[in-house]
């Protein structure tokens, strides 16, 4: 970063559309955006297979989804406290902020356990990746790939915002770990975001 | 260094998101046509997504690149629902030939 606002500091500070501590916020974006485009192909597919699927069974029969709802509404709680983090941070509380990172970690943490639970208990049933006892076999196939897919990126998001955790404990002033902590928050409101599509299109729908 | 910009309202958003959430799940067991509810659950989930990304992911109070930068997967989704009707058409075309070539030979 420090190469990066060094080359900037050179430049009217007007020519640029993003300020010096944005790299970091844009490069995420950009991440974010490519990983849309997987997840939209993701979900594009399975839509595609779906209507085109003589005897594509019933999701809402098949899944339920009482405990995807209160999975649903822990994500949306884990941002809400990933929030808090940020701006707990930007008033200068740095145990505040820690405490909430910790909270939004957890979260996800209970999240991605919520799935292996619900994973286990379908499987038990019978839905597996190569087939099912209801209908099109690619139900199986499609439901793995894209839940899994999304708690990969729910996983990864605990192992980061972990880290980052570190980050704010290591770094004294707070003010050092506010742009970090804004960039994590970008990714894990974006796989909280993922969700609200996933759970739309994959249980509801 | 702390680019402080001003935080909004995160628990009206929070109720906001549950309530739609409930909602939605409400909306399943609406007595409409299963086209309507289809509808009515991509309304709610995109505005709900768009709600996570304007405020939780700061989007209304960034810079114009940043916004360019979110939109563009939208525009390839679009792309690709182009991109896969033909194929879909085609395939339920076929889907149905079959079932009618199939009912057919039945009837005589």
């Amino acid at each position: 970063m420090s190469q990066a606002a060094a080359i900037h500091g050179a430049v009217e500070p007007a020519e640029s559309p993003v300020t010096p501590e944005s790299w970091g916020k844009l490069g995420m974006w950009i991440f974010l955006a490519g990983d849309a485009v997987g997840f939209g192909t993701l979900l594009a597919g399975y839509g595609a297979m779906r209507a085109t699927s003589a005897d594509w069974p019933s999701p809402y029969d098949v899944l339920g989804i009482n405990l995807t709802a209160l999975m649903t509404f822990l994500l949306i709680c884990s941002s809400v406290t990933m929030v808090k983090a940020l701006e707990w941070l930007g008033k200068g509380d740095k145990g505040r902020a820690q405490n909430y990172l910790f909270y939004t970690a957890l979260g996800g943490a209970i999240f991605v356990s919520l799935q292996a639970y619900e994973w286990s208990h379908l499987i038990h049933r019978g839905l597996h990746i190569n087939g099912n006892p209801w209908g099109a076999s690619l139900f199986g196939t499609s439901f793995f790939l894209v839940t899994g897919f999304h708690g990969l990126h729910v996983t990864a998001g605990v192992i980061y915002l972990l880290s980052i955790l570190r980050v704010v404990a290591r770094r004294p002033a707070p003010a050092a770990s506010y742009n970090a902590v804004e960039i994590a928050g970008l990714y894990w409101h974006f796989v909280d975001l993922v969700w609200i599509m996933v759970f739309t299109f994959m249980y509801l729908l | 260094m702390a680019s402080e910009h001003k935080h909004p309202n995160y628990m009206a958003i929070f109720w906001y998101l549950a309530i739609l959430t409930v909602v939605e799940i409400a909306v399943i067991y609406l007595p409409l046509g299963k086209f309507t509810i289809g509808v009515l659950l991509c309304a709610l989930a995109l505005a709900k997504a768009t709600m996570v990304a304007m405020y939780f992911m700061h989007l209304k109070f960034e810079t114009r690149t940043l916004g360019l930068v979110a939109v563009t997967p939208l525009a390839i989704a679009t792309l690709l629902i182009f991109v896969l009707l033909p194929d879909g058409f085609a395939v339920m075309k076929r889907t149905a030939d079959v079932k009618a070539a199939t009912t057919e030979p039945a009837k005589h």
